[in-house]
């Protein structure tokens, strides 16, 4: 089976730009549709996440072959907490079957961010061992057992990393861990605070690491001051420092977006000239259709 | 030890308010030490429950009694004369010693008064802590003494996740991130770099996830 254009891509060290769409809470394709059409065209693949922040919805599986008959790569997310290592192992095998050639292992976010949090967790396996199996499948044809598979998928690993977590010295090491482990590409979380991308990447860069993996920033625009300060205080994992808040909240409210815009191309701008980035991964958050704008004043239009 | 919470008061007067005799039993182990079901514990709770009955113009007789271990066939014989002069027992016991005494006195109901909660330490005066989870197969020496089954709230084996933020757990600001401990505990012994070695998904066979437990010692058989 063919590579996928993501690893197309990156192969050939062109600069990748991916985006994000959230699965509906309900049976409706017409969503995934509609946020497929905005972002074709302008993305080299799409992530699709997995019961992101823990809410059902449609499973990332199915908006991603909703995807694929739109003509779009996507990335399939799949989180580690909703799952055993018998269900994640036969999805996967699924997934490849309906034409997914992009995996993103996560962990996942605790299930008590979510809608229902009475639920059970599962984290039989961590994301470290899911992007392990999913190397070994791809590798070796065998599943977790050590059983030579009819057809072993063959995927193009992705994982996240979020430099602006603690403890920052361990977060390199972890990087490194999770390339060790298989994964050929990371997405990582919401990039605010450029001066500490810069300090984790440059460690990277120093060790070899962007040599193995390719890292794509993760950007998302904000829309206002009010979103920023929720984001910094309420949404764990994310940094925004006090001067991009200030400077939001300096701004008149019906010019906050186009600021959070302003912001968010200055950022992508940095990253690209940053050593060691191959890409920048946008989570418009329901904002898919300010990817294309976004994609086109960032000068990353048109696709290859 | 194993820690247990009593159960609210308004739950253990449903349960009970079939009966008219009760025996409260105690246990003097572990959910002693945790204030849960100890002598003192089934004191105040016979107490509590029979002014609740009062209030409701309703009598009931409320036997007390504590044994030192409820989850020993030893102990809990001695409980026998009280059990039979009562029409049901409510255990302050975990949740092995509600089952010993159900086990062994087959004709009594048997209530459960306390939630078991997790095994784990008295961290301070008034504040326990979990610490394992009974996996049965200890990782500790991998971790340098800090067990992230039980103490990672996603049971990471190659942690920290996103959400660890200045020593904290994302899913509580009051818990400590287990990873962060892990990493500044082996940084102390210079075992930092052991960390970066991938450790292979555990084998949960030991756990619970086998079915349930059964430990035996030939040694020991008489």
């Amino acid at each position: 089976m063919s590579a996928g254009k993501l690893q197309e891509i990156l192969s050939q060290g062109k600069f990748a730009v991916t985006a994000e769409c959230g699965p509906p809470r309900g049976a409706n394709a017409e969503v995934v549709w509609k946020k497929g059409a905005l972002l074709k065209g302008y993305v080299d693949a799409v992530n699709v996440t997995d019961n992101q922040t823990a809410i059902v919805r449609m499973s990332s599986i199915a908006a991603c072959a909703h995807l694929i008959q739109m003509g779009i790569e996507p990335v399939m997310q799949m989180v580690t907490r909703d799952r055993n290592r018998l269900a994640l192992q036969s999805d996967i095998m699924g997934a490849y079957s309906l034409g997914i050639r992009n995996i993103l292992c996560l962990s996942g976010d605790h299930q008590i961010f979510g809608s229902q949090p009475e639920a059970m967790n599962v984290w039989d396996i961590d994301c470290m061992h899911l992007i392990h199996t999913v190397k070994d499948m791809r590798e070796t044809g065998k599943d977790m057992s050590g059983f030579a598979l009819d057809e072993p998928p063959k995927m193009f690993i992705g994982a996240a990393e979020n430099p602006f977590a603690d403890p920052f010295e361990f977060r390199v090491l972890r990087l490194a861990k999770k390339a060790a482990a298989g994964a050929n590409f990371i997405q990582t979380q919401c990039i605010y605070d450029i001066a500490r991308f810069k300090e984790w990447i440059h460690v990277a860069y120093e060790q070899g690491l962007t040599e193995q993996v390719h890292i794509l920033g993760g950007v998302t625009p904000l829309k206002s001051a009010g979103m920023a300060n929720y984001m910094a205080t309420k949404v764990a994992g994310i940094t925004i420092p006090e001067a991009i808040i200030k400077r939001l909240e300096a701004t008149p409210k019906e010019k906050a977006a186009a600021e959070g815009m302003k912001i968010c191309l200055e950022t992508i701008q940095e990253l690209r000239e940053i050593k060691g980035v191959h890409g920048v991964h946008i989570m418009a958050i329901e904002a898919e259709d300010k990817v294309p704008e976004i994609v086109k004043l960032a000068g990353l239009y048109p696709r290859p | 030890m194993i820690v247990g919470q009593q159960k609210p008061l308004a739950e253990i007067k449903a349960e009970v308010v079939p009966f008219s005799k009760l025996l409260i039993l105690g246990c003097g182990t572990c959910v002693k030490t945790c204030f849960a079901g100890g002598e003192d514990e089934v004191a105040t709770l016979a107490s509590s429950l029979r002014l609740a009955f009062k209030k409701d113009g309703r009598q009931i007789k409320i036997e007390e009694l504590t044994v030192e271990r409820q989850c020993e066939d030893e102990f809990i014989k001695e409980a026998a004369a009280a059990i039979a002069r009562n029409d049901a027992v409510l255990s302050l016991a975990c949740g092995a010693g509600v089952q010993m005494v159900a086990n062994r006195y087959a004709k009594s109901p048997v209530l459960p008064g306390v939630n078991t909660t997790f095994i784990g330490i008295l961290e301070k005066q008034g504040l326990f802590t979990e610490k394992c989870l009974g996996c049965g197969d200890c990782v500790l020496d991998v971790f340098a003494g800090i067990c992230p089954v039980s103490r990672c709230s996603k049971k990471l084996m190659n942690g920290p996740c996103g959400g660890s933020h200045g020593g904290k757990c994302e899913v509580n600001p009051d818990t400590d991130c287990a990873w962060q401990l892990i990493i500044d505990r082996s940084k102390d012994f210079g075992q930092l770099d052991r960390l970066s070695t991938y450790v292979p998904p555990k084998d949960w066979r030991t756990s619970n996830a086998g079915g349930p437990r059964k430990l035996v010692r030939e040694d020991h058989i008489i």
